[in-house]
């Protein structure tokens, strides 16, 4: 049976990768995002490398009304649903410092938008007894700090929204991968002071395909964030405050 | 963010740059990037010397537009960005019977870049270049994309091709595959003694694909041995794949010292049974047999490498075997020495090929072969030759004219294309491409 894998925030080269990924795998994808034109270019590409059909599809984590579509266009397929979500926004902090009305979009783009998007389409899921859900989230969802934090309370809030979404789909079969990334190199990287061990997007892709594989919960990617993470959490606060990491 | 400020070098590391580099991941930032501060396009930067590199200017790295974005079953013609590996279209379409119809010897080298440069492979004598087998390219000059092919536009097209970046950004082309029975090549290998026997037998052979191997190394009657590799594409059951090695840091000198070289070319000459053998490989292991090997430029050590890569005209073959001595009385040379014959094919007004044969050899860098090659690049104009850019990091601006006659002409057009020379290249600057008008 043909997997269905809708990929929100499919411009992201992170997205482009997995994309690519599950094609060869033969699977159907549903590329969303904004930028229609880059989206059909990567719809042939994914069509090219093996996907059984690849189609563009708009979605605006800001605009909660192009939802539901999507999710009957994806409906009308045979075969598992699956979302895999790579969506955020992290604007400089300082911008945000300096216009606080910034976070409002942040928190949409990162946490907000694709949960209410997840919210839309897990009654289908449901429906078909199992499909599994991949949502991207941050390392910076592990702790405040003073370089992103109000994108990382966003994606700190989106972790918890994907526990509670692993609770509710694993009663029908479902399953919830949360993933956390280190530095990709990505668009969102290049050119930004301080980035090391910088994993290629195509790397991040295959941790992704291994953790639905093997029903992982929660990943780090590349693995050795999770030790790189574990010492951050456990630097007492009354420390931590005083540090920028 | 759009810029990175990095140093980089290109595959010989004899050459650097520093400067400014956009990465786009989709053409609108592309566009923004040439809005901001137009530079030269450059790929995965596989050319030796400094064809990838724009020292204190600005540079926009191709390698995330890597989609292939169109392909008719009928025609066998495939749209891909500029970006794409031409490995990875091989990886994609040869199970499906399909291959570039011109490989150059690393499928890591970008469609971009192989356009740019206007690259050959192993059938070069059949196939002639990769340019010949592009029917469109989409260009980016400032914001404006525009698409060209050569029938209507044949002179910004032979200025394109071949045109080092100098007519503005590859966006992305449509190329003409080759059907081929399936991803396996049977490769056929005999030694070969000397000079004149190997101009012999690679006139003569019949193979779509041949290559020869050189032992740089041997002097007088043994002068020119090697192997000779012929190949043709075939279905079947493929060897298990060998998983890809890297070199993990730089090699020390001795790695390449002479008596090293000599050994190992010995070995390798006698690898091959006195009567030849045939054997069946998996299609990537034949055309890029280095790629295997990540970062094998490392075994030359920190001071990096130059190949030196001449064409000569048939009539030039006396011409090419006093290249060769010379090589072989320097003692400089690695074991990376190629021979082949080349056809007359070539698609634009810089491109490299000739009708003759190309000889390419490996140094390590250093004064002794700096003083060596320009010897080389003297014998290689006096023979009526050509250097090729995509190697080149040494040659002399006086040589380029001689050897490449229509290179006034190419000046000028890319010069009314872009009059403030934004896509000016390390390269182009050395040699004083554009200044030649």
């Amino acid at each position: 049976m043909t997997e269905n894998w809708i990929i929100l925030g499919a411009t992201s080269s992170m997205a482009k990768a997995f994309a690519r990924a599950v094609s060869v795998e033969g699977a159907r994808v549903f590329l969303a995002g904004r930028d229609m034109v880059d989206l059909e270019a990567s719809a042939e590409d994914c069509r090219l490398r093996g996907a059984q059909g690849a189609r563009a599809v708009k979605f605006d984590a800001r605009d909660t009304s192009g939802f539901a579509a999507i999710v009957d266009e994806v409906s009308k397929e045979d075969g598992m649903i699956n979302v895999a979500v790579f969506v955020g926004s992290m604007p400089p902090q300082a911008d945000i410092d300096a216009d606080p009305s910034l976070i409002a979009g942040v928190v949409t783009d990162s946490y907000t938008g694709p949960a209410a998007f997840l919210q839309t389409v897990a009654p289908a899921m449901e429906a078909r007894g199992g499909g599994t859900v991949i949502g991207v989230g941050s390392v910076a969802g592990d702790r405040g700090r003073i370089g992103n934090y109000v994108y990382g309370s966003a994606k700190a809030g989106f972790h918890t929204y994907l526990s509670g979404l692993r609770n509710r789909l694993t009663r029908s079969g479902g399953h919830v991968v949360t993933v956390k990334p280190g530095f990709v190199d990505s668009a969102m990287t290049w050119g930004i002071e301080g980035m090391f061990l910088v994993a290629p997007p195509e790397n991040v892709a295959r941790d992704l395909l291994a953790a639905v594989e093997k029903k992982k919960n929660t990943i780090y990617t590349p693995f050795f964030w999770r030790i790189i993470m574990g010492i951050i959490k456990a630097i007492p606060e009354r420390m931590f405050k005083k540090m920028s990491v | 963010m759009l810029w990175n400020s990095l140093t980089y070098t290109g595959w010989g590391r004899v050459k650097t740059a520093t400067g400014p580099v956009a990465r786009p991941e989709r053409v609108s930032s592309l566009r923004a990037a040439l809005a901001d501060d137009p530079g030269p396009a450059i790929g995965n930067c596989r050319s030796y010397g400094d064809a990838c590199l724009n020292d204190g200017g600005p540079a926009v790295k191709m390698v995330r537009l890597d989609r292939m974005i169109g392909f008719d079953e009928t025609t066998g013609i495939l749209e891909v960005e500029a970006g794409l590996k031409v490995g990875e279209i091989a990886r994609v379409f040869a199970p499906r019977g399909w291959l570039p119809t011109v490989m150059p010897g690393t499928g890591f080298a970008t469609v971009g870049g192989c356009i740019a440069n206007d690259v050959h492979g192993k059938n070069h004598h059949g196939a002639g270049s990769f340019g010949q087998h592009v029917t469109e390219i989409t260009l980016m000059r400032g914001e404006q994309a525009t698409k060209i092919t050569p029938e209507k536009d044949p002179e910004l097209f032979r200025a394109t091709v071949g045109g080092l970046g100098q007519t503005g950004v590859i966006v992305s082309a449509k190329l003409q595959l080759l059907a081929c029975k399936g991803d396996v090549m049977v490769v056929t290998e005999r030694r070969i003694d000397g000079y004149e026997e190997f101009i012999e037998a690679l006139d003569a052979s019949k193979a779509t694909y041949t290559v020869g191997w050189l032992d740089a190394t041997a002097k007088g009657a043994a002068l020119g041995r090697g192997i000779l590799e012929e190949g043709e594409t075939d279905y079947g059951l493929v060897p298990p794949k060998k998983s890809s090695k890297s070199v993990p840091f730089n090699a020390p000198r001795f790695a390449l010292s002479r008596p090293v070289v000599k050994a190992f070319n010995n070995a390798y000459f006698r690898r091959i049974p006195e009567v030849g053998r045939t054997s069946v490989k998996p299609i990537q292991d034949y055309f890029f047999p280095l790629d295997r090997i990540h970062d094998w430029n490392r075994l030359y050590g920190k001071a990096g490498f130059i190949q030196f890569q001449c064409v000569v005209p048939v009539d030039g073959v006396r011409g090419l075997k006093r290249i060769l001595e010379k090589i072989a009385h320097s003692g400089l040379a690695s074991p990376l020495a190629v021979l082949k014959r080349m056809g007359p094919g070539r698609a634009g007004m810089m491109s490299f090929p000739m009708e003759g044969y190309t000889l390419a050899v490996d140094f390590r860098a250093g004064k002794k072969a700096s003083k060596l090659i320009a010897e080389l690049e003297l014998m290689t104009a006096e023979a009526g030759g050509r250097v090729y850019f995509a190697k080149d990091a040494t040659l002399d601006a006086s040589h380029v004219g001689a050897m490449y006659p229509e290179l006034a002409e190419f000046a000028s057009i890319a010069n009314k294309i872009d009059p403030d020379g934004h896509y000016e290249t390390d390269l182009t600057r050395r040699l004083k491409i554009r200044k030649a008008v």
